[in-house]
């Protein structure tokens, strides 16, 4: 019977507590900058698209809304032919996101997506690339990689040392 | 002028009391988004008071269905009889000196039964839906209203003795210098107790209790006949927080120690309302009990608490006369 009564008194007290909602289309809420929200496709530092194409990202999604298909450039390089999420099946889970080998799929902190039509909610890879490397400003996949690429020869890459001869017996 | 001002008020009473309960519903939302650290629908209109149209006009344009498989004229039947019965319960309210509908000589036993004929209609609903949480709904309405009601009844008796009379305006008038709500505590405990299951409002919402019950009696009600219910319901929480206004807590009187410098009608009003926020406050705080907790609260505690209140009564009253 006490608690009963103190119950009421406390829910009373909330009278003069202030609301915890955010009016949302006037205020908006502050949103982390690794916030899970639209996907991106991200470029590295010399423009070009960070993706190789290695369907990891498709792969790893536990909704199967990721669909791309492998092309090779004249210089060896990987590339997708097309890429493209169904955000209508997209949970913003960012499964994608740590796949990534190369840091090229990105969710962003948006999430004000909404559309009248179901088919616009399939995004191309027109729409998915931004012109910029989102995250992580001086990654280049091909320049830290150890691949052989018309671009660069093995040994070039950052932080990568000359390729052992494993056929000399020298030191 | 005489004759018709009883129409007159009548009318008034209809408008005022469905316009009053379509009110709360917005009203209620408000105050548990406040208990509750958000903000309830304050969007449409000032202070989102819009809500209510939109809502009305929302349950208005629903399909009206009556279940194939339901005993169709009791199914259509139930709704309308919450609404008729408590609506006929407000006659005996005296809202100020000289307003009132009917002043009978035995209102109070008037309103005690026009509330236990809103048993019917929870119980024909939940009976004529031919639904299995329907019919859980309306045995839990049934046992529990039948077994509140006696206390609720019991519990007024000592009120009965004080005033000599059963008219709810002798009752107001006796209660000019002294409320009842001290004399009568134990009283006043067990009507708003009893008078909260009665209306079947949370926390002692059993007949509906969502979590267990899907709906409860209303279950295969939908647009405007579920609207009824809900008018029925709240219709019933003003009834309520009227006769507790009246019986306890001085009807149109102002309170001794300010004096009565407002109008009669305006103190009443201020009282009900107040009871309305308690109640509101109740359905807020206090979580649902257990069906058999329930019965064994109504039996073993407010039972004896209304007998011994009402021995006491009874002896106080002979030993001063």
């Amino acid at each position: 019977m006490i608690s009963q009564l103190r119950t009421i008194w406390r829910v009373l007290l909330h009278s003069f507590t202030k609301a915890e909602t955010v009016q949302y289309p006037e205020e908006k809420p502050y949103l982390a900058p690794r916030y899970r929200g639209r996907i991106v496709l991200t470029r590295d530092p010399d423009g070009e698209e960070r993706c190789v194409a290695c369907n990891l990202c498709a792969a790893a999604c536990p909704v199967d809304c990721i669909a791309l298909q492998k092309d090779t450039r004249e210089d060896g390089t990987w590339y997708p032919e097309f890429f493209r999420i169904n955000f209508s099946r997209c949970i913003m889970c960012g499964m994608c996101e740590e796949a990534c080998p190369t840091y090229a799929i990105q969710l962003t902190p948006d999430f004000e997506m909404c559309e009248y039509d179901r088919q616009s909610m399939v995004y191309e890879k027109e729409h998915l690339l931004i012109n910029g490397v989102g995250k992580y400003p001086d990654y280049n996949f091909y320049r830290v990689s150890g691949l052989q690429t018309a671009t660069k020869d093995k040994g070039e890459g950052d932080m990568e040392a000359e390729p052992i001869n494993v056929k000399s017996l020298l030191p | 002028m005489s004759e018709l001002f009883p129409v007159f008020l009548a009318l008034t009473v209809l408008v005022g009391g469905v316009a009053g309960a379509a009110i709360l519903t917005w009203w209620e939302r408000r105050l548990l988004g406040i208990w509750q650290d958000r903000y309830g629908p304050n969007r449409l209109g000032p202070f989102g008071i819009g809500q209510v149209l939109a809502d009305m006009l929302k349950l208005l344009f629903k399909d009206d269905w009556v279940p194939p498989f339901s005993d169709k004229l009791v199914f259509i039947f139930a709704p309308i009889a919450i609404v008729m019965a408590m609506m006929i319960g407000f006659a005996v309210v005296p809202f100020a000196p000289g307003v009132v509908i009917i002043d009978v000589n035995i209102g109070l036993l008037f309103f005690l039964g026009m509330t236990s004929l809103a048993v019917y209609s929870v119980l024909l609903g939940g009976l004529a839906s031919n639904n299995k949480y329907a019919l859980l709904g309306g045995l839990r309405s049934a046992a529990q209203m039948v077994s509140y009601e006696v206390f609720m009844g019991l519990s007024l008796m000592g009120i009965i003795m004080m005033t000599g009379s059963f008219s709810l305006v002798d009752i107001v008038e006796a209660q000019s210098e002294v409320w009842f709500c001290f004399s009568q505590f134990l009283g006043l405990l067990v009507f708003v107790i009893a008078g909260i299951a009665e209306s079947h409002r949370l926390p002692f919402d059993l007949p509906e209790a969502e979590h267990e019950l899907t709906a409860g009696f209303h279950t295969e009600y939908g647009g405007m006949k579920f609207a009824m219910f809900m008018l029925g319901e709240y219709l019933g929480l003003m009834l309520i927080s009227c006769m507790i206004t009246t019986l306890f807590f001085g009807g149109w009187h102002g309170p001794v120690l300010i004096g009565e410098w407002l109008p009669p009608i305006v103190w009443f009003g201020l009282k009900v309302f107040m009871v309305i926020n308690f109640f509101i406050l109740l359905r807020a705080a206090i979580p649902r009990p257990r069906y058999d907790q329930l019965m064994s609260l109504g039996w073993k505690v407010m039972l004896p608490i209304t007998l011994v209140n009402l021995v006491v009564t009874g002896a106080v009253l002979l030993w001063r006369t």
